[in-house]
Formats: structure tokens, sequence, C-alpha cells
């Protein structure tokens, strides 16, 4: 800010790169990771819960790229293999909790009234549980396992979507053109979904993408903690949570839990530059 | 701004309320059977047993009763009994909460220690060297798994330079000192015990960093948004052209008009550490609430559960009464609203 000269105006493809080039690789990890996911047995021989006591704890060596486990299983094998829980929970939440939550908050907004008022008083109170807290609390009561994990967290998950899209709606309840849809004669139903939904949906991405690495990090967190997946599928937090007592062979833990890093850091990278794409003005850069 | 006050108290009071008996219903209604995980197989199976379990505790009555004995034992300071330590749960939470008060603590005075001054500079410094160090800070600390951060600076640090002591809050030789507040730092300091001093105080580094390291992202992110924001008014361009120091500007202009979104993050930064402690905890055999709400809930132990979601809702809502304060303090215009 203390300098005055102007800087040299880069060529747009520098310009370009500066912008979306951290978002497009973020966008490069998560296409590997899926396609991971999908080719998982392809891309590996072994059987991701093969278990072979006689080559436990193996360091990481040309026939098992990432070491062994306690079990001798290949933890390559199990990482890859991982992606596939990690992946389809954080979509599923994400997606089925960004869903309840935007219509909800969309209904509020667009009702007014009482409705509006005991709806976000609603949201006010699913916020103030830390999710982690609840979803433990419920995860527990409902018996371990990835479906009921993915309950629990589904009922912590939808407030922030649903006070995102009230404050979206508000702004766009009071547009010109909704007022003209208004008079033509649409209900109410038509004007939310189609009209004001649409005009709104930017900002919910951006939300949704970033969100995404946030739920595969709840997920993993309750695996770890033995409330999430059921051994001996292969999971990555779990994973971390199977080899956190082996300290000297710690390829164990740290190679699930890189994964997990990589994961997340290329949806933070691809949110981010959603959001600068959709609102190319902001400082954020 | 009394009545300010005191509307916001109450709507904070209600939400307690309300939070208690959400709580409840999760407990009450959710399949999960306390009498199997506290008398075990054998005895479930005898039905003489099960009834006289669930009379002693009450699970016999119907749910509005237990609920309304519920509210009525909160009212006297009585949370109840836990099913799997057969203690009162205040008394457990007592034990437990101190330690993690401790870490929690010192984790975000940390992340507001480091966090501030980095965001500030990377804001002012934007683009330069320390904008990118600032950016890949919050960036791990934000995606890093917590348990497994834990783990790498565990393996690392303890394993394999042996620069820091092992999980736990004091070392096995260490006498912990008598218990006043419960906070070792506190407590040795108090009783003038430096050697264990220093022994709590060498075992809080690793965790406090690690915990530490979320909040630490989320604070440098919003600190450089909202520098930048500020930084870019028009006062701050009066500023200038008065001649102001570069310094003055930044600490005395932009600074207090960017602290508004720091000061709700950090608030709810802060409860969420008391309560995202679970991980850190996990693998440091830290003895806090987070482990002990993990324990509770893996033997759906209800008493427990519900008195310690009670508290951290209530932390909650405090926090973020105490945050709408500190709006009011920064921002005159929100009393007036």
């Amino acid at each position: 800010m203390s300098d005055i000269a102007l800087p040299a105006i880069a060529s747009p493809r520098v310009r370009w790169l500066r912008r979306y080039g951290l978002a497009s690789f973020g966008a490069a990890v998560i296409l590997a990771w899926v396609l991971a996911a999908i080719f998982a047995p392809w891309l590996t021989r072994y059987d991701p819960n093969f278990v072979d006591v006689a080559m436990r704890l193996r360091p990481p060596s040309a026939g098992n790229w990432l070491g062994t486990d306690a079990l001798g299983r290949d933890v390559a094998t199990r990482v890859i293999y991982g992606a596939r829980v990690s992946l389809t929970v954080g979509m599923v939440v994400v997606l089925v909790g960004a869903l309840f939550g935007t219509l909800l908050g969309a209904v509020a907004a667009y009702a007014r009234g009482w409705a509006e008022e005991g709806l976000m008083r609603l949201t006010d109170l699913v916020f103030c549980f830390p999710p982690i807290i609840l979803a433990m609390a419920i995860a527990a009561a409902l018996g371990i396992g990835t479906v009921n994990t993915v309950i629990a967290m589904l009922v912590v998950w939808w407030p922030k979507f649903a006070r995102l899209s009230r404050s979206l709606v508000i702004s766009q309840r009071s547009m010109e053109y909704v007022e003209a849809a208004q008079s033509i004669g649409f209900g109410p139903a038509h004007i939310l979904l189609r009209q004001i939904i649409p005009n709104a949906v930017g900002p919910l991405i951006v939300l949704v993408t970033l969100d995404l690495g946030n739920a595969i990090l709840v997920f993993a967190g309750l695996s770890f903690l033995g409330l999430g997946t059921v051994p001996p599928t292969p999971e990555w937090g779990s994973m971390v949570g199977e080899g956190r007592e082996l300290v000297q062979q710690w390829w164990v833990a740290t190679f699930p839990g890189l994964a997990i890093l990589t994961v997340v850091m290329a949806f933070n990278f691809m949110g981010d530059g959603f959001r600068d794409w959709l609102d190319p003005h902001a400082n954020r850069r | 701004m009394i009545r300010y006050v005191v509307s916001r108290l109450v709507v904070s009071v209600a939400m307690v309320l309300l939070a208690t008996l959400v709580i409840f219903l999760i407990a009450n209604t959710v399949p999960g059977d306390p009498v199997l995980t506290a008398l075990g197989d054998m005895a479930a199976s005898d039905p003489v047993q099960v009834a006289e379990f669930r009379a002693r505790w009450g699970l016999d009555l119907p749910l509005w009763h237990q609920y309304w004995l519920f509210l009525e034992r909160l009212a006297h300071g009585d949370l109840g009994v836990s099913i799997s330590s057969r203690r009162p749960v205040l008394q457990d939470i007592i034990d437990y909460a101190p330690a993690t008060l401790e870490l929690a603590t010192v984790a975000f005075t940390l992340s507001i220690l480091v966090g501030l001054p980095l965001g500030v500079l990377a804001a002012v410094r934007r683009d330069t060297v320390i904008d990118h160090v600032a950016r890949a800070v919050s960036l791990v600390g934000v995606s890093a798994p917590t348990f497994w951060l834990a783990f790498i600076a565990l393996a690392v640090f303890y394993g394999w330079l042996n620069w820091a002591p092992g999980p736990g809050r004091l070392d096995a030789v260490s006498f912990p000192p008598d218990r006043i507040t419960g906070l070792l730092l506190i407590d040795t300091a108090l009783q003038g015990d430096w050697d264990t001093f220093h022994d709590a105080a060498a075992h809080l580094v690793l965790p406090s960093i690690v915990l530490a390291a979320a909040t630490l992202g989320l604070i440098t992110r919003t600190t450089r948004a909202a520098m930048l924001e500020a930084l870019s008014q028009d006062y701050v361009r009066v500023a200038k052209a008065k001649g102001l120091r570069g310094r003055l500007i930044v600490v005395r202009h932009a600074l207090p008009n960017a602290m508004l979104p720091v000061v709700t993050l950090g608030g709810l930064a802060y409860a969420n550490l008391l309560a995202g402690a679970v991980m850190t905890e996990t693998v440091f055999s830290w003895p806090g609430l987070g482990r002990y709400t993990f324990r509770s809930a893996v033997t759906v132990d209800f008493p427990a559960i519900m008195a310690v979601t009670a508290i951290v809702a209530a932390i909650f809502v405090l926090v973020n009464f105490l945050v709408d304060m500190s709006y009011a303090l920064l921002d005159p215009r929100v009393v007036k609203k």
C-alpha cells in the first residue's frame, strides 16, 4: 500500500494463472482422487482387506510403496480405496445438508412473519451445539456405522446453509424481477424455486465447495475416534486411528492423513477460485 | 443499552433451556440402550435386573416427567449421576474441566498472538513473502486434520527428536500439586513448585500448538480479509493524504474497524476449542472434558452426555452473548438498531 507506482500489467495468461491457477490445481487433485476411487481395483494388485501377518509393519519399499500396517495390509491400497468412503460421505452430507438448509432458509425468508421467526430460531438452536460433540452423541446413540454417522452429521450440517440462503433471498425478494413475476401471476413456489434461487446460487456454490473439505474432516475425525466406519473398511480417519500408537512405524498413520490434507486443501483452493470467479472485485487474492 | 443487554440475556437463557430439551429428546428417542451398555449382555437378559436398573435411574417414567426431573435437579445444580462412572456428573466435570480449560486457553492465546499480527502484516504487505507465508500457514491450519497433526507432532518431536515430553499433563515422576484451581500452571505457581510448573508447561507445548492450528488459520484469514477491506476505505485515503505515518494508519485507523469480524470469529473459535479438544486430548492422553465426552458417548451414558452438551451449549450461548456485547462496545450503531 505504500508504493505509489502501479504494478506492470501482466499478460492475460499470467493473470489467469494468478487468479485461477490454484483453483485449477485443486480441481485436478480432486479429479485425480475421484478417478482413483472409481478405478481402485485396477490401480493396485492388492486386496485392501487382505491380512498377511508375516508382512506386518514393513516400511515403504518397491513392493509396498507406502509400507504395510499392523495386519500386513498394503497401506497404499487402503489409501486409494479409502477415497471411496471419504469422498462419498463428504458429498452426501454437504449436498443433502445444503439442499435441506437452502430450501428451509429460502422458505423462511420468502414467507416472512412467524414462519420465518420460528424457522430461524430453530436454526439458531442447532447452531449453538458444536457439530462434532452433537454428531458424536448422535452417532453413539444410533450405533456405529457409516450410514448412522452420516445421519448424525446431517442433523447438525444444514443450519449454515439455511442462514446463508435466507440472507440471499432477503436481498433478492425486493428486486424488480420478483415483483414482475408476481404481477404475471406466478405462484410463490415457482418464484422461489425458478426465479429467486437460481439468482442467488453463486455464494451457495462457494459455500458448498469450501464445506466439502470440512465435512470430510469431520467424518474422518469421527472415524478416527471409532465412531465412523466399521473396521476393516478402509477409511482415512480410522487408518490414522489404527496407526496412532505406531510412532516408529510412522508410515501407517502419516499417509492416510496426507490424503485427507490434499483433498481438503484442494476443495479449499476450488472454493476460493469459485469465489473469485463470481466476484472479480473481491479483495481476496 | 440496558434494554439491549437484558433482551439479549433473556434470549440467551431461553436458548440454553431449549438446547437442553433438544439434547434430552435426542438422547431419549434414539435406539441406543444404556441398560445394555451398563449391565452387559448377561445381566440385560434378566428382566428383574433390567426393571430394577430402569427404576433406579428413572428410565421407566414418561419422557416429559424425566425431562421435568432433569430440569428440577439442574436448578439445584445437580446434573445427575453418570451411569458409567457412578459418580455425580458435576463431580466428574469439575475433575475434567480444568485440563481442557488450561489447554484451550493456552491454544487460544497462542492463535491470537500469532494470527492477528500475521493477518495484519499479510494485508499491509500484500503479495510479498510474508503474505504467502501467512496464506500457507492458514491453509495448512484449516486443512490438516487435528488428530493427524497431533500424531505428526508426537512422532517428530517426542518419538524422533525427543525435544518434547510425551503424552499426558505431567511426567510420571512429577508429583501433581495440591488442587486449588485444577489448572496446573496456576496451582504450581501458587505453591512455588517451579520444577512441576516447568514440567506442566513443557507438556502443554505440543498439544496447544496442535489445537491452535485450525483457529490460527481462521484468525489469520479473517484478519487479512478484514484489514484489506478496511485499508481500501476512504478514511484511510484521507489519513494518507493528511500525511500520517503508515503504521499509525494501520494501527489506529484501519485495525479498529477491522476488529468486528475478528471478534465474532475469535469468540466462536474459543468456544469451539473447548469442544474441539476431543481429538487433541485423545492423541495426547489429556485427561480433559473432550475425552470424558467421548467416553460418555461410546458408553451411551445419558446423564453425562446431557450434562456435557448442556454445558457446552451454555458456553456457546454465553460466548455469543459476550460477542454481541463487545459489538455494542466496538460499534455503537448496533445498539440503536
